[in-house]
Parts: C-alpha cells; sequence; structure tokens
C-alpha cells in the first residue's frame, strides 16, 4: 500500500455501495401481465389438486407441470415443534389459465385448491391482501 | 361464474352439473360438472354453486378422464373359460350373464337355501342400498356383508355404539347441513376440534370433505391431533398427542379423569341429558394420567393438557375416524369419545358434534329390502351364532369373520355357495390376512364380480365378470348425509352398466315381485318414497311402520326433479334433544330407553358386555405377547391415505403414479439403521402370519418403535395370472393382518396395532414371492385364529 493512499483513507474504511445500486437499477425491467397469484403457504395442505388441475387444463403429458409443488420439512425445530410447509410453484409453463381468464373465469389452480389458499389478480390488489397476513408468497409468472 | 340451470352447451362441450361418489372416487359427495362432448367425458370441473365443496376438488376427482377413458376397463360381461386364476375369459352377452347367475342361484336356493348366498360389497358408496337390496329381495338371503372386513371395523363399531348411547350419529360441526353454510345465523365456529385417529383432508371419510376442518382453522379453531404420525394437521395442531396404535380408549379416558376429577365437564348438561355419570367417574379413577401415559406413550403433561384445553373451549368438537374401529376396543373407544362430547356439552350445539341426518331421512342403507327375508332367515344371518349384539338387530350387517369361519371349517353353521361381489377388491384391500381369504374365496361354488377393471379377486375368484359404470355412466343419488344430491347419467361406456341397473335387470329376473320398477329412475322415486300410484305394491313389504319422522320420503320431489335441482338441503335444526325432535314419542330427549346419552350403556350390560369403556390390550402388543415382541419387535399400523389413491383404486392411472408410484412403508432413521436399511430401499415386512415388501420412506415423524405400512396395493400393469394376480400379493400389507380377531360383540379388529419386523430385501431373501407362496404354496404355515 502506497504512503499516500495510506495516508487518505486513514481512519475509516473504503465503502463503494453505489456500485450494487447502480447494479440494481440497470437491471431490465419487462412488462408483465401485471396479474399474479398469492398463495397463503401456512394452509397450503400440499394435496396436489393444483397441479393436476394445471396438467388437464394446459394438456400436459407426464412429468410436465405448470405449477409444482415444493415441500419442506417435516423438520424439528430447537424448541420441538414440527416445521412443514408446502408451496405450490409455478413453472415456465404457467400462463395464468390465459383462456379460463378470458372467459371470465379463475385459474384452474385456484379455483380447484381444496384450502383455498390461492388467489388470482392484480398484483397490486394482491401486495395490499399479502400486507395483512403472514406466511404469503405471491408470484408472477407472466 | 352463477350457472341456474343444471345442464347447457358451452361451445362444443355439453356441461352438467352432478355430484361424484361412484368408483373410482371416495366417501365424499363433491359437486361438480361433467364436460361431455359426442357423449364421452371430456373434462371435469368442480362446481361453485355448490355450497358443499364451494367449486373445490381433489386431484382424484380432477383426473377421472383418464379412469373414464382408460384401455384396461372392463367392456363387456365375461365367462371365465379356463381354471380360475388363469385369467383366461371368453366374451358374452348381458343375457347370457344373467341367465347363468339366475340358474346358478335358483340351483343353489333350491339345493342349499338362499342363506348360502352372500351379496359383498366394499366401501359404502352408491351401492350401499342396492347390494342389499338384491341380496335381500333377490338371492332371499339374509347375508349382506362388507367385503370380509375384520371385525366390521369401518364405522360399523362406532354406529352401533352411537346407535345403543344416543341413538344418532355425529360429526363436527362445519354447518354442512346448511345451504347458507358458515352464513348461517346460528353457526359458531368451533374454537377447538380434535382430530382423532383420521386424517380428514386426505381420508374425506363418512362424507365428511376434509378440507372443512382447514377452512374453520382459517377461521380461528385450534386443533388437537392424536395420530401416530405427524399428518400437515398434526403439524398445524396445538397438541400433537403421537399415541402408541391401539390405545385410543385408555388416552380418552385419561382425558375423562382429568375433565371429571378438575371438575370442567357441563354440569347442567350432565344433569339433564345424561345418564351413568356416577358409574363412569368411578371407572375413570382407573385411568390416571400417570398410568394412561405409560399406556399411551404419551407425556403425562400433554394429556392433561390437552384434556383442559378440549374442555375450557367452548364450542369444541372431535372429528374422529377409522382408527377409532381399527382395534379390538373399537366399541369401547368410541364410547369413551363420545363421553367427552357429551360430558362438556358439547352436543347439537353450533361449533360441536352435530346430528348428522340423511336428506330427508332417505336412506335405509344396509337393511333395504331386509323385510323380504322371512323371520325365520334373519335367525341364520352369519354373526347371529356368536354375537348377542347381532343377533338381536343391533347390526346392519352379516358378519366377514363367521362367513369366513363357515367356509374354512365346512360349512357349519351351514355352508357358503355363492359370492355376490360389487366393486370389492376384497383381498387386495378390503380383507385382513388377505391370503386366508384369497384361499377361502376360491374354494366357493360360484362367484360373480362387478366392477370397474379386472382385479385380482376377479381373476382369483370369478366365474363371471360384470363391468360396472362409473359415476357419470349413471342415474343415482346420495342422501347420506344431507344434503340430497343428484347423480346423472350423461355418458356410456361400452357396454357397461351401473351398478343400479345391474341390480335392478337381475332382480327382476330373480324376484318380479319384489323387482317392480320399469327403470333405475323408477327404482330411485321408490327409494325417495314417491310413485306410490305406479307401483302401489312396491311400498307393501319394504315400507310398512315406517311412518316415523316421514322417513324416506322427500314429499313428492321426484328423481327427475332432483336431477333438475342437483341438490336439496332439508331444513335441519341445532339441540334437536331439547325440541322433540330425536324420540318417537316427539318428547324432548334421546332416541335411548331412558331418553338421555347413556354413558353406561344398560343394553351392553344385558348382553354380558362391559358397560363402560375399559382399555384391552391389541391381542399382538408389546405388553400383551412381550415374547412374541422379542421376535417382531416393531408396531406395525397401516392404512394411512394417500393423496392419489382410494384404498385399492387409481393404480391404473398414469398421472397417480407419477405421483406415487410404489408402496411406501414408513420408518424412523434410527430403526432403519439398526437393520441397515437406507431411504429408497425394498424391505421385507413381516408378522408371524408372512409379509410383503414395500420401499422404506425415512421419516423422524414416527416413533423408532412404530412403522407405517400402505394398504390396497396391486400392480394394473404386472401379469394378471396367478401366481402374479397383478402382484397382488406382494405388496400386500394384509398379508401380515388377522381375521377373526374381534373386539367384544364381535366388532373392532387390530389391523392397524399388530407387531413385525423389517429387514432389507436380499436376492437370497427373495426366491420365493409371496404371490407364488400364496398361490401355489398354500400360504405360510400358522395357526389361524378363530372364534
Amino acid at each position: 500500500m502506497s504512503e499516500q493512499l495510506s495516508k487518505e483513507i486513514e481512519g475509516k474504511a473504503s465503502v463503494y455501495p453505489q456500485a450494487r445500486e447502480s447494479l440494481e437499477r440497470r437491471l431490465k425491467s419487462e412488462d408483465t401481465s401485471g396479474y399474479g397469484l398469492l398463495i397463503d403457504y401456512e394452509y397450503c395442505t400440499g394435496c396436489h389438486a393444483c397441479e393436476v388441475a394445471c396438467m388437464k387444463e394446459l394438456n400436459l403429458p407426464l412429468n410436465q407441470y405448470g405449477i409444482k409443488l415444493l415441500t419442506d420439512g417435516a423438520r424439528q425445530m430447537p424448541d420441538g415443534r414440527w416445521d412443514l410447509n408446502h408451496i405450490p410453484f409455478p413453472t415456465s409453463l404457467c400462463n395464468l389459465c390465459e383462456d379460463r381468464v378470458s372467459k371470465g373465469k379463475m385459474p384452474s389452480c385456484v379455483q380447484h385448491c381444496q384450502a383455498l389458499v390461492m388467489s388470482y389478480g392484480p398484483v397490486k390488489e394482491l401486495a395490499e391482501k399479502m400486507a395483512r397476513k403472514p406466511k404469503m408468497v405471491l408470484f408472477t409468472p407472466q | 361464474m352463477s350457472q341456474k340451470q343444471w345442464q347447457w352447451q358451452d361451445g362444443e362441450y355439453t356441461v352438467t352439473r352432478s355430484t361424484h361418489w361412484s368408483g373410482p372416487g371416495c366417501h365424499d359427495g363433491c359437486g361438480l360438472l361433467y364436460y361431455t362432448k359426442d357423449g364421452k367425458l371430456e373434462k371435469v370441473e368442480g362446481d361453485l354453486d355448490n355450497p358443499y365443496n364451494m367449486g373445490r376438488l381433489c386431484m382424484r376427482c380432477l383426473n377421472q378422464t383418464e379412469a373414464y377413458n382408460h384401455p384396461q376397463r372392463l367392456k363387456w360381461p365375461l365367462k371365465r373359460v379356463g381354471e380360475r386364476g388363469e385369467n383366461k375369459w371368453e366374451r358374452i352377452s348381458w343375457d347370457e350373464a344373467y341367465d347363468i347367475i339366475v340358474e346358478k342361484v335358483r340351483y343353489i336356493q333350491k339345493e342349499w337355501g338362499p342363506e348360502t348366498i352372500c351379496g359383498m360389497e366394499g366401501t359404502g358408496r352408491n351401492i350401499i342400498w342396492q347390494v342389499p337390496y338384491l341380496t335381500y329381495a333377490g338371492f332371499g338371503s339374509p347375508n349382506y356383508v362388507l367385503g370380509f372386513l375384520a371385525g366390521d371395523s369401518c364405522y360399523l363399531p362406532r354406529a352401533a355404539q352411537q346407535a345403543v348411547m344416543n341413538s344418532d350419529f355425529f360429526v363436527c360441526d362445519c354447518a354442512q347441513f346448511f345451504e347458507e353454510r358458515y352464513d348461517h345465523p346460528e353457526f359458531v365456529n368451533p374454537k377447538v376440534i380434535v382430530i382423532w385417529g383420521n386424517n380428514p383432508i386426505i381420508t374425506n371419510g363418512d362424507g365428511f370433505f376434509g378440507h372443512w376442518i382447514v377452512d374453520e382453522m382459517r377461521m380461528g379453531a385450534k386443533l388437537i391431533v392424536i395420530d401416530p404420525r405427524l399428518t400437515w394437521l398434526a403439524s398445524r395442531a396445538e397438541y400433537w398427542l403421537q399415541i402408541r396404535p391401539g390405545t385410543d380408549c385408555a388416552l380418552a379416558m385419561g382425558m375423562l379423569n382429568v375433565i371429571i376429577n378438575e371438575d370442567l365437564y357441563d354440569h347442567d348438561f350432565v344433569e339433564k341429558w345424561c345418564s351413568g355419570f356416577e358409574e363412569l367417574t368411578e371407572r375413570v379413577q382407573e385411568y390416571i394420567p400417570e398410568k394412561v401415559a405409560e399406556i399411551t406413550w404419551i407425556p403425562k403433561e400433554l394429556i392433561e393438557a390437552a384434556a383442559r384445553f378440549y374442555a375450557a373451549a367452548k364450542p369444541a368438537a372431535i372429528q374422529w375416524g377409522l382408527a377409532v374401529d381399527q382395534q379390538v376396543t373399537g366399541i369401547a373407544t368410541a364410547q369413551a369419545i363420545n363421553s367427552l362430547w357429551a360430558i362438556t356439552g358439547n352436543t347439537d350445539i353450533p361449533g360441536g358434534n352435530i346430528i348428522a341426518k340423511s336428506g330427508f331421512n332417505v336412506d335405509d342403507g344396509y337393511s333395504c329390502g331386509y323385510k323380504w327375508v322371512s323371520p325365520e332367515l334373519q335367525e341364520k344371518r352369519f354373526g347371529n351364532e356368536n354375537f348377542p349384539l347381532k343377533k338381536y338387530g343391533l347390526a346392519s350387517t352379516a358378519h366377514g369373520d363367521s362367513v369366513l369361519r363357515a367356509i374354512e371349517n365346512g360349512g357349519d353353521p351351514y355352508p357358503v355357495k355363492m359370492l355376490w361381489l360389487q366393486t370389492t377388491n376384497t383381498f387386495a384391500n378390503m380383507a385382513s390376512e388377505a391370503p386366508r381369504v384369497y384361499k377361502a374365496m376360491k374354494s366357493v361354488y360360484f362367484n360373480v364380480v362387478v366392477d370397474l377393471f379386472m382385479t385380482p379377486t376377479a381373476v382369483a375368484c370369478a366365474d363371471i365378470v360384470l363391468p360396472a359404470g362409473m359415476s357419470a355412466e349413471r342415474d343415482s343419488f346420495r342422501a347420506w348425509f344431507s344434503p340430497l344430491r343428484a347423480i346423472s347419467k350423461i355418458c356410456e361406456y361400452d357396454e357397461c352398466k351401473s351398478d343400479e341397473q345391474i341390480c335392478l335387470e337381475l332382480g327382476k329376473r330373480l324376484h318380479p315381485e319384489a323387482f317392480p320398477w320399469e327403470t333405475v329412475a323408477d327404482w330411485i322415486n321408490w327409494k325417495m318414497g314417491n310413485d306410490k300410484e305406479k307401483y302401489p305394491d312396491a311400498f307393501k313389504i319394504e315400507w310398512s311402520g315406517k311412518t316415523y319422522r316421514e322417513r324416506g320420503k322427500t314429499q313428492g320431489l321426484t328423481y327427475r326433479e332432483l336431477q333438475e335441482k342437483v341438490y336439496v338441503y332439508p331444513q335441519w335444526q341445532y339441540k334437536k334433544y331439547e325440541k322433540g325432535l330425536l324420540r318417537r314419542d316427539r318428547q324432548p330427549g334421546f332416541n335411548t330407553a331412558d331418553g338421555k346419552i347413556q354413558l353406561y350403556i344398560d343394553l351392553f350390560d344385558a348382553f354380558d358386555i362391559d358397560p363402560l369403556p375399559a382399555h384391552i390390550e391389541p391381542p399382538e402388543s408389546p405388553y400383551s405377547q412381550p415374547e412374541l415382541y422379542k421376535e417382531y419387535p416393531l408396531i406395525l399400523t397401516s392404512g394411512t391415505r394417500s393423496w392419489e389413491f382410494f384404498h385399492s383404486e387409481h393404480r391404473q392411472q398414469a398421472t397417480m403414479r407419477m405421483f406415487h408410484p410404489q408402496p411406501q412403508v414408513e420408518i424412523h432413521p434410527d430403526t432403519a439403521e439398526k437393520s441397515g436399511i437406507k431411504d429408497g430401499d425394498w424391505v421385507w415386512i413381516e408378522s408371524f402370519r408372512g409379509r410383503c415388501k414395500q420401499i422404506a420412506k425415512l421419516v423422524r415423524t414416527i416413533d423408532p418403535r412404530v412403522i407405517n405400512a400402505e394398504h390396497g396395493w396391486w400392480f394394473p400393469e404386472k401379469e394378471a395370472a396367478e401366481p402374479s394376480l397383478f402382484g397382488v400379493f406382494d405388496s400386500n400389507i394384509n398379508n401380515l393382518t388377522s381375521q377373526c380377531q374381534n373386539g367384544p360383540a364381535g366388532y373392532g379388529a387390530p389391523n392397524k396395532n399388530l407387531l413385525c419386523r423389517v429387514y432389507k430385501v436380499t436376492e437370497e431373501n427373495s426366491k420365493v414371492m409371496p404371490g407364488e407362496q400364496v398361490t401355489k404354496k398354500g400360504g405360510w404355515e400358522y395357526v389361524r385364529a378363530t372364534f
């Protein structure tokens, strides 16, 4: 380290937070449908109805999913209680049921969800709903 | 999107609102929309206008089209041409099939008597009055049987107990009997729900849409879950009581001990509406929490806390299930649990345990047509010879274990010459001790199977196989429980006929006087109490003495009108015991001898059955058989439902097998490690009766002393002929379970609490597969239980 540089920064560490901020500004944005899926994963029971509803709606072959159930647990936490959570995750094949929605129907996964934990709507409305209850996740597949 | 019609055109599709109940399906009766085109079912959706399921559907219903259009479906009647088990068949016409059956029935009736014919079915769906009617009125036999179900251990122990204790059936209040559901002004959400011995979100047992529990959780209900396994509901519970399988009665008595001794019960309700409280109080003193903790393996503090939590909640409800029945204490367990909701004042109140009724009381279920059987023949019903509760009319079916015994012992008290098996894949599923039942069934003179697919049962034993239609291929209805719902025929498949059509057509040939109806719709109208003018004689026998509560009368609503309405919710009220709505004399109270809920059941006393609940150790347990336990050091529980399958159904569907390809047994990693078993290994599960193989799934959520195996497995993709029989014995957990080990009164069987061991499958120890052992070598050597 040169003598001059060491003198300049004497007493304080180097910082340049602008690098990350700049990158985040530069990340590309795209138009979206403006609609999303809000899921209350506290009450998702993992019943697979969304997955099969989607396979039927999109007429998908075996091993293809428009929405896929992901599971964490059951894992025992330090306090002895068990953590077990399911989240249905929309894949790249999810088109938010554009055919159904254009006819005024709900997306098939949303309608058939047995626990009634899925909502479809404008992202802004879903975000407001999301703020009123913990353990929610919002997806914007398109 | 609301549709007010029951049927309409949507582009190229005809859309029909209907109810699903028939196989492949489950116990539920969800509202759905069938989309058909050119007479073919193309698509299924939930019916948003039906308040029962509110547009929701499970993966099995959503995948129905795969079942309807499956290439392996039975298409026309078949006659066996090879030996039983060879899977060689010849196509015949319906007329030929009926002619053969009628000839055989006449011959058997003449040679051995009509009682030697047993009508059997599997789970209770829309064959629950049709097959009994055919058995009683068509074959003239008193022996309608649930396909070799040991100890009638599916709801019937609870039904018999509830009938004598309070004369009605109870269920957790989910506002399910109101069309406006949770909006009904009197409905109150339960503060606490106890989930006892079932996983309703998967099982949907006894006409209960399991996710209603999730609705109520989301409206604020807290849970207590009693289950040997951590279910999803248990993961969300305030208290999860991880019980040793088969000790539920002890737990319920321990909870009653806490509630009574800590004075947490409802004095007013007990005084006014219960009898036998003093006797119960005395009996529960034997069940102090310390002792109950030892019996159940649940920590004492948890038992006490759960009891207090339940008793303090007003209102609270208990949703119980099959595990109650599948222990030798089935009746006593049910009695103890029923006592919990009785003494806490949760009987038939909003948010409590409410009295369930069939829609318009239409439904005699298993007794339909019994009056066609003479009193002399009724006396001969299997089970009466050993069990007074059955003899005195407190049973709606003949006793499967007794039928098995009579086949095996060469005909004492009389032989069994014919089995009519309608939608029951017995030894693949419902029958315990599958190899034993297989052998017995094969030895019966004449067998007919009615089913959707060629099953192991049909290949092994059937002489005639008849193809049945699925839900959208039949006119039918559902009344159990309310609301009354229509099932509408909108398509056909080859030569398949509905179960109703088959029963009616055969019945007309066998006994025209008892089957006067021209069409299935006419038969259903009769069942709904209508068409008295059209078929005046049809009412004479079945309907005599049934004016009470206008039993089975839809007040003029015909079947066709019901179809157009889709469903009807009759009026339903809370606290019926206060309003004189339960008793024959229309006085307040329950329809029991003393008008009260009998905590001490007098009638049991008269029949030499313990009138109060008591724990009985499972017949094969670490404590009842310590020597056996050394050899078989694990408790075996089974019967856990999967999302993908209903019992032995759905195994043909590629979509279901994608999610759940093979049978799995849950083992704790510590237990597995001791035997060198890794996750995903095939393992042999073995009891002293036999063995089967499943894939080890290591889970930390099960007690290391317990393993949990799946039931109902067969492999439609495998060879049908023996020794394979679609691989039905290779993974069949019922190679390990038992027949003829019933609880008192012939009810209850220890299917979910036996002893076993597990070890890895190797080439060396797999030289003789179970299929070969059972079909070619006479099964395994051991002493068959009897009574």
